[in-house]
């Protein structure tokens, strides 16, 4: 029965080479599902434009190197600004007619944004991806003793956990985050503090947006800068939410590295079921334990 | 309401002879395609406008079957009815199977998990030996059916598909006005009260999700025998979103909508074909438009306007079922904000 096994059981570094891989995805996946989750929690909508706007971040990141001559550590502040800023403009003209509205028409509005802008894009660069360059200062890489590992996909790893621990710190341990948790639960009652709700949502909302970019940004010297990367994306990261639950901050952070993880695993043990690895565990932990590891029932 | 029914019946007799001579004027590949997707969309409505849940899968059960029904029929050489009733039998399996799990998560996550899981189908479509890959099952043959009728004329192709829409339609329509139809109307409109009159809600949910399934799967079939191919784009996100669209183009929880729906967006594409991506982003238009200011749909507003509320007889509810989850919606969200 495990005959494969044996077959496949490849030598260490190439197992901690695809670990390294299943860990960088990982990160990604962790800091696209906290964006997800952050907006889910305040809008009740979840964002189907994610992965887009993902892409729009990796894709402003190669106008500012192309155009303005702008290298990496400018584009990693600047893209997710900008693209942030035009989430906002979203929100202000079209998301806030579909709040009170079922919460579907929400993912409906958010699917046709995600088509428009990767249609665009596609119209504009085909299929193929824009090669971008690791900057200078994160080239090369050090050798472990068990594995090589390039300076820059370590650099991923840190800020990303960096940038995840930021963003819990700030909903769960400061007075920003109080308020937003408080308008989660009863915007009504919060108004009546005299904090202004509606403004609140559009930040966060841009926040979220702003979220995806810099993942975009950090993701475009790993991938290529493709308009398809963030539909490739975006439906795996939806199948993490439903594992995790969107209940939590720290519940989408790990289980977006934990699945990365068992993903370069799979890829060691098991190549072929890398792809759908994630989508079975979504299957049996629906089985299991239907609201996710950290959710509520809903 | 005796006049109610007969302008009904009329409207019928109409488009069913509409639908005899149509192959005569217009394009018959071009009509075949569309039955196919009015019959996928009026599938694929049955579960969010009569029970409430919107799947984002539903390329799945729609590229199985094609697939199925391609390999049997070119593989195994086996007459197309057979290569029908095979696909039409995976997509019921599949279905079974998703219904089963994603039924235990309601609204969003209910979107989330059918797309999940069929994205899982496609990777599998794409790895698989059998599904020929990035090329599909290409000249797959559309055969003799029961051994005696040559589908390779377009003609006869086009009234057998045009027979089994009208199958499908009819079976479709059948449910709506039965009394398991009430109960699941029910069940949209106030589940914890439904169950609380004794109704298993989540058994009539499968039922309701496995039956969509199979009709989605028989469209899926019939599409591949039409183009004599099955291929990615069958089981890719984006024929899920597709079908969406139909739907909500025409008017969700619409008898006709989905349909009229259906030949909107097919006619569009064939006009659009040479715009290549662009139709991408006027698919993405199209989406906000409605979601924003046209959430009745083609046949939705019609109804609304044609048919004062006071003259809608029971039976005619669909019609205006539309904006039914909509004010559910809005009233949760209301209560749930103050």
């Amino acid at each position: 029965m495990f005959g494969w096994l044996h077959l496949t059981i490849p030598p260490a570094p190439a197992m901690f080479a695809q670990l390294l891989v299943g860990l960088i995805n990982g990160a990604f996946y962790a800091m696209l599902s906290l964006g997800l989750a952050v907006i889910f929690g305040l809008l009740n909508i979840i964002n189907f434009a994610h992965g887009a706007q993902y892409m729009l971040g990796a894709f402003c990141a190669w106008f500012l190197l192309s155009a303005l001559g702008l290298g990496y550590w400018p584009a990693l502040v600047l893209a997710p600004l900008i693209v942030g800023v035009a989430g906002i403009a979203i929100e202000r003209l079209l998301l806030r007619h579909v709040y009170r509205l079922d919460p579907l028409y929400g993912l409906l509005l958010t699917f046709g944004l995600a088509l428009i802008i990767e249609g665009v894009f596609r119209q504009q660069y085909g299929s193929s991806g824009q090669p971008y360059a690791i900057p200078p200062e994160l080239r090369g890489g050090r050798n472990l003793g068990f594995m090589f590992l390039p300076n820059y996909r370590a650099w991923v790893i840190l800020a990303s956990l960096a940038v995840c621990l930021a963003t819990w710190f700030t909903i769960e341990r400061t007075r920003l985050g109080a308020n937003l948790r408080a308008a989660t639960e009863n915007p009504v009652l919060v108004r009546a503090f005299g904090i202004n709700v509606p403004r609140m949502v559009t930040l966060t909302y841009g926040a979220g947006v702003a979220l995806a970019a810099l993942a975009g940004v950090m993701a475009a010297p790993i991938y290529q800068v493709s308009p398809l990367m963030g539909s490739n994306i975006i439906i795996v990261v939806f199948a993490v939410v439903v594992i995790g639950g969107m209940g939590s901050i720290s519940g989408a952070i790990i289980s977006g590295f934990t699945l990365g993880l068992v993903e370069g695993l799979t890829k060691v043990f098991y190549p072929e079921a890398s792809n759908t690895v994630i989508f079975v565990i979504m299957a049996l932990v629906l089985l299991v334990k239907p609201a996710g590891f950290f959710g509520h029932a809903r | 309401m005796a006049q109610r029914l007969s302008s009904a019946r009329f409207v019928t007799v109409v488009l069913l002879a509409l639908a005899f001579v149509a192959p005569f004027v217009l394009y018959p590949v071009f009509l075949m395609e569309a039955l196919c997707f009015a019959l996928f969309a009026c599938a694929f409505n049955l579960l969010i406008g009569y029970v409430g849940l919107l799947s984002f899968g539903h390329a799945a059960f729609f590229g199985s079957a094609a697939y199925i029904t391609a390999y049997t029929v070119k593989v195994w050489g086996v007459p197309p009815e057979i290569g029908i009733l095979a696909g039409v039998a995976v997509a019921a399996i599949f279905g079974t199977a998703f219904g089963w799990l994603a039924i235990r998560r309601q609204g969003i996550y209910f979107s989330m998990i059918t797309l999940a899981l069929a994205q899982m189908v496609y990777f599998v479509a794409l790895q698989a030996p059998f599904t020929g890959g990035e090329d599909g099952i290409q000249a797959v043959p559309r055969g003799r059916l029961f051994g005696v009728i040559d589908l390779n004329d377009t003609m006869t192709m086009y009234y057998f598909v045009l027979a089994v829409f009208l199958i499908g339609f009819a079976l479709i329509v059948r449910t709506i006005n039965s009394p398991f139809g009430q109960v699941i109307k029910a069940i949209r409109e106030n589940e914890p009260r439904a169950v609380s009159l004794g109704y298993h809600a989540d058994r009539y949910k499968l039922v309701v999700f496995i039956l969509s399934a199979s009709l989605s799967g028989l469209a899926g079939s019939l599409k591949s025998l039409v183009f004599e191919l099955a291929s990615l784009t069958d089981v890719e996100w984006t024929m899920s979103g597709w079908v969406v669209l139909m739907t909500l183009v025409g008017g969700l929880g619409t008898v006709l909508g989905p349909a009229v729906g259906a030949f909107f967006l097919v006619a569009m594409q064939h006009y659009l074909a040479q715009l290549g991506s662009w139709v991408t982003v006027v698919q993405g238009v199209i989406f906000v438009v409605c979601v924003l200011v046209f959430r009745r749909g083609i046949v939705g507003t019609i109804a609304f306007y044609a048919v004062p509320p006071r003259d809608v007889p029971g039976r005619e509810k669909p019609t205006d079922g539309g904006e039914k989850p909509t004010e559910v919606g809005a009233a949760a969200a209301a209560r749930g904000a103050s």
